[in-house]
């Protein structure tokens, strides 16, 4: 009897979902998940144009994130007829299909991708698609998850599968001790500016090593949810005792037997040893430092105590050029320290870093002091649920004595889509996963960065090393 | 879906890596609905200042290539959301074809799926036609898909395509009607997995 070839998290996966193969290479995967949002509307247009239903509503849900406001649960204060029009197209979409819609008032509503692992919906092995990109958050509870757009959205609805090509794996390893003050941000930044923004163009991504196991679940969220920023079609951590404690109780987590039974399978799922990937990428987890962006593309990232690059010094030309660019987008200077940035905003949120463990960190570095003179600071939380849970803590009154403004759950200022902006020209500390031109606004210029690191820009009114705060104590 | 088979044009150079997704469809545009001309939306705030006026500079305004039906990228192109707007945009402006060195993964899913080209060509030769449409603004290049071509004045180049993308592209598919003809295939999978519960 021959042993059986090592596999991959992502091959096994992969491979109890494949429905059929054909000789052109193209898989149809069938999928366990699907979650919709407010943007879902021309997917749902799509598939009633040709008279089809949904085939499988009970593994639908969704939640409104994109469109809705952060300073009120009231449909009818959405004042835009767009933004109210996207929300209530999702509620007649989905109630028209038998779909389970967590609404505006419901106790589960928030960020789609912080609401999947949170209420239980996204799992370990299971094969999850949303039309948003940073779908790759849910892959972080050991499930193979990507975004897609709205012709592949209306093709699940209709069929619950999609065809595709088996990407490739890039194993990613990052070991040692992550120093204080350092998280899962600042781990998925150094990443980025390691490897790139396309450094992982077509592969699915598995983190490993030891500094990616001791993260948290809400950790390890982060760090797959910016797997899109470095190209990657999906990011994945093999799911062990952290994932089975994270998602035990939750409100769609199975319970009892089924709970064993699934455990069982789970405990099969990460990759056997000796299982071969087609790259590999190692990282020393105790030289990251807190990271920022600079530029207009994640992987313009620098360690805090950085100063900016000069692009005089660029041999590549097109880098030259887009560096260039974005100097001049940004308004900063070649060469000074980042430290020296000042920053007009600060966003903290999003499905990168909404979560309450990253509330809690931002909620540390506030205590007892007070946001900079001039500056406007959100705190946004992910979800309803994490909102509830940061209110019992008493993290709304440490934020709101220092001065920051606290708000409902939604996606907001990450792209703006609600119509929460910054002006042309301000300067966003943010969370979120973008700092694109434009993103946070027409003109609007964004640096990525952790929740205390944010926090820390908010209370001194500039780029600051979180460090040196935790210090002071 | 409009089929691809050959395609000649003049071909529009944006020379610069990682172009996302928020350029070429700025996110305040994406409640619209499929039915609008998002043409109008193409690199918005690239293509026109705060106040509305058009940058004479920004190439789409240039007028050898107002009426490009093909792009040519930078490394990336297309990186960041799964907004299939960003297909739309080009589409609905008349482009049928972007070549680049590499493509976000979703934008180049988008694309097959609206009829739209992504092909990938390696640098250098990217770097060539880039070269020659900003010395001859307006020059025409060819795509010929079934025999997987590129040709212009600076030389002729094969490229690969997958080659599900390709018959997409040459028959204009249908691919959800495509999938149900496997109803019996789901349905088998679905019984199986209800058993086994994956």
């Amino acid at each position: 009897m021959t042993e059986p070839e090592p596999r991959t998290l992502f091959a096994k996966i992969w491979d109890s979902h494949r429905v059929l193969d054909r000789e052109d290479g193209q898989t149809l995967l069938y999928v366990d998940r699907h979650l919709v949002h407010d943007g879902s509307a021309p997917a749902f247009e799509l598939l009633r144009q040709r008279g089809i239903s949904p085939r499988a509503p009970e593994r639908i849900f969704a939640t409104p994130d994109h469109y809705v406001p952060t300073n009120t649960r009231e449909r009818d204060e959405i004042t835009d007829d767009r933004h109210r029009g996207m929300v209530d197209a999702l509620e007649r979409n989905t109630a028209a299909a038998g779909i389970r819609m967590f609404g505006l008032k419901d106790a589960n509503q928030g960020i789609v991708h912080v609401v999947g692992p949170e209420a239980g919906l996204s799992l370990p092995g299971m094969l999850i698609v949303c039309g948003d990109s940073h779908t790759s958050t849910h892959g972080a509870v050991g499930a193979l998850a990507f975004g897609i757009g709205s012709t592949e959205v209306a093709h699940v609805l209709g069929s619950q599968t999609l065809w595709q090509r088996q990407p490739k794996t890039l194993r990613i390893t990052v070991d040692g001790t992550l120093g204080a003050g350092v998280t899962a941000k600042d781990v998925i930044l150094a990443i980025i500016a390691h490897i790139g923004a396309a450094g992982a163009t077509g592969h699915v991504i598995e983190y490993a090593g030891s500094a990616i196991r001791g993260l948290s679940m809400e950790g390890r969220l982060t760090l797959c949810n910016m797997s899109i920023e470095a190209g990657g079609r999906a990011g994945m951590v093999a799911p062990d005792e952290t994932t089975y404690a994270y998602l035990a109780g939750r409100p769609f987590a199975p319970t009892g037997h089924d709970w064993d039974r699934e455990l069982e399978l789970w405990k099969r799922l990460p990759s056997d040893p000796g299982a071969v990937f087609d790259r590999e990428v190692t990282l020393d987890g105790d030289a990251i430092a807190p990271m920022v962006t600079w530029g207009n593309s994640p992987e313009d990232a620098l360690p805090i105590d950085a100063n900016l690059p000069d692009p005089e010094a660029e041999p590549d030309a097109e880098r030259r050029a887009a560096m260039l660019d974005a100097f001049a987008y940004m308004g900063l200077t070649p060469g000074a320290a980042l430290e020296s940035v000042m920053v007009d905003r600060v966003f903290i949120g999003s499905c990168t870093n909404g979560r309450i463990e990253d509330l809690r960190a931002a909620a540390e570095v506030a205590r007892g002091r007070h946001v900079a003179e001039g500056v406007i600071a959100w705190v946004v939380p992910g979800s309803a649920p994490v909102r509830r849970q940061a209110e019992a803590e008493g993290l709304d009154r440490i934020f709101v004595e220092a001065g920051f403004e606290w708000r409902e759950a939604g996606c907001s200022m990450c792209l703006g889509t609600n119509g929460e902006i910054a002006a042309p020209g301000e300067r966003v500390a943010s969370t979120s996963n973008r700092n694109f031109r434009g993103r946070q606004g027409p003109g609007a210029r964004t640096h990525l960065l952790g929740p205390a690191m944010a926090a820390a820009a908010a209370v001194t009114g500039h780029l600051a090393d979180v460090r040196r705060l935790m210090a002071e104590g | 879906m409009e089929p691809f088979i050959r395609l000649r044009s003049a071909a529009v150079p944006f020379a610069r890596a990682n172009i996302d997704t928020d350029q070429i469809i700025p996110a305040r545009f994406l409640s619209r609905p499929r039915s609008v001309d998002h043409g109008q939306f193409l690199f918005h705030d690239l293509r026109q200042a705060p106040d509305g006026e058009q940058r004479p500079e920004f190439p789409l305004n240039r007028l050898h290539w107002r009426d490009a039906r093909i792009v040519l990228g930078g490394r990336n192109f297309a990186c960041g959301s799964s907004r299939e707007s960003a297909v739309w945009a080009l589409f609905d402006h008349g482009i049928r074809a972007v070549i680049a060195p590499s493509f976000g993964d979703i934008f180049a899913n988008n694309s097959v799926k609206n009829g739209v080209l992504a092909m990938v060509l390696p640098r250098d030769a990217v770097d060539a036609l880039i070269a020659e449409a900003e010395a001859t603004p307006g020059a025409e290049i060819d795509i010929d898909l079934p025999t997987q071509t590129v040709t212009s004045a600076a030389g002729t180049w094969s490229f690969d395509i997958d080659p599900y993308a390709k018959k997409s592209l040459l028959e204009g598919l249908d691919e959800l009607a495509f999938t149900l003809t496997h109803e019996t295939d789901i349905a088998a999978f679905e019984h199986r997995m209800g058993r086994t519960n994956r």
